[in-house]
């Protein structure tokens, strides 16, 4: 304090007179007694809050605690990544949620980024026609609640399609009917574990013929192939493996039953409206970060790259694009936080996700401060978690660039 | 989300109102000067709006016939319309005084939700409906392994359902959802084969189809489902008002007083008739539960008694009277002795 008055020798010396002059008007002390006072106030809200509730809870006979969850669910649910049948517990029903939460929310955000990222570069396109329908695309997308794109997949889309009698015959032994999109399932037979070996052989492989060629071509400027090579490795090898192997891989191909296509692989109406609602609707946000991204990288760049004789596909690949992603990077985050959040809506057609289970436990046991609790808590995990790595990627790409 | 919303706001409500069961419902009741009361969002014959806006059914007449018990007039009663899964939260946070939707009064939901069930105004019973014209051949629940069920959450249904096909070995995928609306909609889209829901339910459901020829109510009946209006635990007092507005429609069929022969009845010689109708000299039938001694009259004039309203709301739509005849037709419509 002494020193910092003292380097502004030159103004009035009033902050060390009131420093002199009292404690209570020192900011410094201030600030400690106001925070402790927030503290001290906010401990109590809390305490309050929490104490008030269990009494009243009490006093109306409701039980309370988390004790529900090890009891038995008695419900089935329709799909489910682990284990689960109706004698599983509350608390494995909520977990079933969780991960078909999870599962829409991954696929849904590849698949978002992935279609982002192509309109959005598609609608800087300088061919008149690509650039007029990504514009559409953003705009219609963009502009509707996201509740009335799950409607329109589901209702619009999905529930007007022939019933599994008349099943659209697709090509690949796939079908579509109103009950979902079907497709034949692979069988590994005996010695099958060379396929999966070989895929990931090739991927070793590939990863390190990529590297090899990046230090020869710095090194000599000579490029080589990787892209060929790589794809080569990754197919060739597993088909190789598959013949040697005396082709160990059926399929299980789905048959009409009496109700309904059986054997297969069967992908619920309710997962793929959720899917693509999801997908399409946050691709539109995504096109338009990417295109404020690349937009926002300095034309010079560009013009430079140019001149050096990088055609435009290498340019944006090498120059624009590592560029563009420090900017498109945070804002990324948030629309990834989006669509994990709004996966919740879920309920509205269905889908057992998080929420239409945690409903269905809160009527069973009647719990329902419980149950809203473990939702927030999950979501504000998922959150904070997928805000994490997104921010270390971030730090990782603002480090390369330097 | 509403759902979710509106759970969010019952649990702020139960974690931040004191008074709850402490207050007496009844004494806030006359106050205000209608009862709240939760129903269908629309169940035709139960519950359901009618061509002038207003809830007008069997469980409706439920509220009115306590509304009438309290004011002697049956529309003090203002309806919260409230699905599966939002009708526990709304009869916890106090928004509503009673609850008086096709409720299922069950051992865990009369212990662990605070509530009280006040007695049971129609005995139903689970049971299927399919699509015939998609369906030929199938005539018996037992036939449906492997089929796509549409079920709605939060309800017996739903438990019951997985009982049922565990233990006759069978499979199924539920398709579930939270609004009722929803469900028949999915139903009728042809994303399940089947539909599940109390009975009553099954045939009320079926007349707003498009084709309701085309769908059949499978015979078996799987469950018990003993459906009532609940309140919360812990007010004796609004309880025996409920519980007993129940009786007296009960007893009002038994004793042959109609809203026709109202008048009659009220002059009639009958000792018992005169002391249910409290028309003796120095009548106490209402004084035990803080009303009217005429409240059965007013319950009469404004409802009618139960057959009265089974005959208005249920009959129309083609549900038989069944399990809810009166005791003395081999039914179960039993009512304690007003006196």
């Amino acid at each position: 304090m002494a020193t910092d008055t003292s380097l502004r020798g030159n103004e009035p010396p009033r902050a060390k007179k009131a420093a002199r002059a009292s404690w209570i008007n020192d900011p410094w002390i201030r600030g400690i007694i106001y925070q402790v006072l927030v503290a001290v106030a906010l401990i109590a809200f809390v305490y309050w809050i929490v104490g008030n509730t269990s009494e009243n809870l009490r006093r109306a006979n409701i039980s309370s605690g988390f004790g529900f969850l090890g009891g038995r669910a008695g419900f089935d649910v329709s799909q489910s990544l682990i284990d689960y049948s109706a004698d599983s517990t509350f608390g494995r029903a909520l977990m079933v949620g969780l991960f078909n939460t999870l599962l829409v929310a991954v696929i849904g955000i590849v698949t978002a980024t992935f279609l982002g990222f192509l309109i959005g570069v598609g609608r800087l396109s300088r061919n008149w026609l690509i650039a007029k329908i990504c514009t559409v695309y953003v705009e219609i997308f963009r502009n509707l609640p996201p509740l009335l794109v799950i409607f329109f997949w589901y209702l619009g889309v999905l529930s007007v399609l022939p019933g599994p009698r008349d099943s659209l015959d697709l090509p690949f032994e796939t079908f579509l009917n109103n009950r979902g999109f079907f497709m034949p399932k692979p069988v590994w037979g005996e010695g099958s574990w060379l396929i999966p070996l070989a895929f990931v052989v090739a991927i070793a492989l590939s990863w390190f013929v990529a590297r090899k060629a990046y230090r020869r071509q710095m090194a000599t400027g000579q490029r080589f192939p990787v892209l060929r090579t790589a794809l080569a490795l990754i197919v060739g090898l597993p088909l190789l493996a598959y013949f040697l192997a005396g082709r160990p891989l059926t399929f299980d191909v789905p048959v009409l039953g009496a109700f309904n296509l059986q054997g297969g692989v069967q992908v619920a109406p309710e997962f793929l409206s959720l899917y693509l609602a999801l997908s399409f609707y946050t691709a539109s946000f995504i096109a338009e970060i990417v295109r404020a991204g690349i937009l926002g990288v300095n034309k010079g760049q560009t013009e430079a790259s140019y001149s050096l004789g990088l055609q435009p596909g290498l340019t944006l690949r090498l120059v624009v694009v590592p560029q563009a992603l420090r900017i498109i990077i945070p804002p990324l985050t948030s629309q990834y936080l989006n669509l994990t959040k709004n996966s919740s809506l879920a309920v509205f057609i269905g889908y057992a996700d998080l929420v239409q289970i945690g409903q269905t436990v809160m009527n069973q046991t009647g719990q329902a401060i419980e149950v809203v609790a473990i939702w927030m808590i999950i979501y504000l995990g998922l959150s904070l978690a997928t805000s994490a790595f997104m921010n270390w990627y971030n730090a990782r790409m603002a480090l390369v660039e330097r | 989300m509403k759902t979710v919303i509106k759970g969010i706001l019952g649990s702020a409500a139960l974690a931040v109102v004191a008074t709850g069961a402490s207050a007496s419902t009844l004494e806030e009741v006359r106050s205000k000067g209608y009862v709240q009361c939760g129903v269908h969002t629309g169940l035709i014959g139960f519950a359901a709006p009618n061509d002038d806006g207003e809830f007008e059914g069997f469980d409706v007449d439920v509220c009115r016939a306590v509304a009438a018990a309290i004011f002697g007039d049956g529309d003090a009663v203002q309806y919260t319309p409230t699905n599966a899964t939002e009708r526990f939260t709304a009869l916890q946070s106090g928004e509503i005084d009673m609850l008086s939707r096709n409720t299922t009064w069950t051992l865990s939901r009369d212990t662990s939700l605070g509530f009280n069930f006040a007695g049971v105004n129609y005995y139903d019973g689970q049971g299927f409906m399919i699509n015939s014209a998609n369906l030929e051949g199938i005539n018996s629940a037992l036939q449906l392994s492997g089929a796509a069920i549409c079920v709605q959450t939060g309800t017996t249904t739903e438990l019951n359902l997985a009982d049922y096909f565990r233990a006759n070995n069978m499979e199924y995928n539920p398709v579930v959802f939270q609004g009722f609306d929803e469900t028949n909609a999915a139903y009728e889209a042809g994303r399940c084969d089947a539909y599940t829901t109390d009975q009553s339910g099954l045939i009320a459901l079926r007349l707003t189809l498009a084709n309701p020829d085309d769908h059949v109510v499978l015979p078996e009946i799987i469950s018990k489902e003993p459906l009532g209006p609940a309140v919360r635990q812990g007010d004796d007092e609004w309880f025996n008002v409920v519980r007993w507005t129940l009786m007296a429609m009960v007893q009002a069929e038994e004793s042959g007083i109609t809203q026709d022969n109202l008048e009659e009845m009220m002059a009639s010689d009958n000792p018992e008739i005169r002391r249910i109708l409290g028309q003796e000299a120095d009548s106490s039938i209402g004084a035990g539960l803080g009303l009217d001694n005429e409240w059965v009259v007013n319950i009469v004039r404004e409802v009618g008694n139960y057959g009265e309203v089974f005959d208005r709301h249920l009959a129309p739509i083609g549900v038989p009277r069944g399990l809810n005849a009166l005791w003395t037709d081999g039914g179960l419509m039993y009512a304690m002795p007003l006196r």
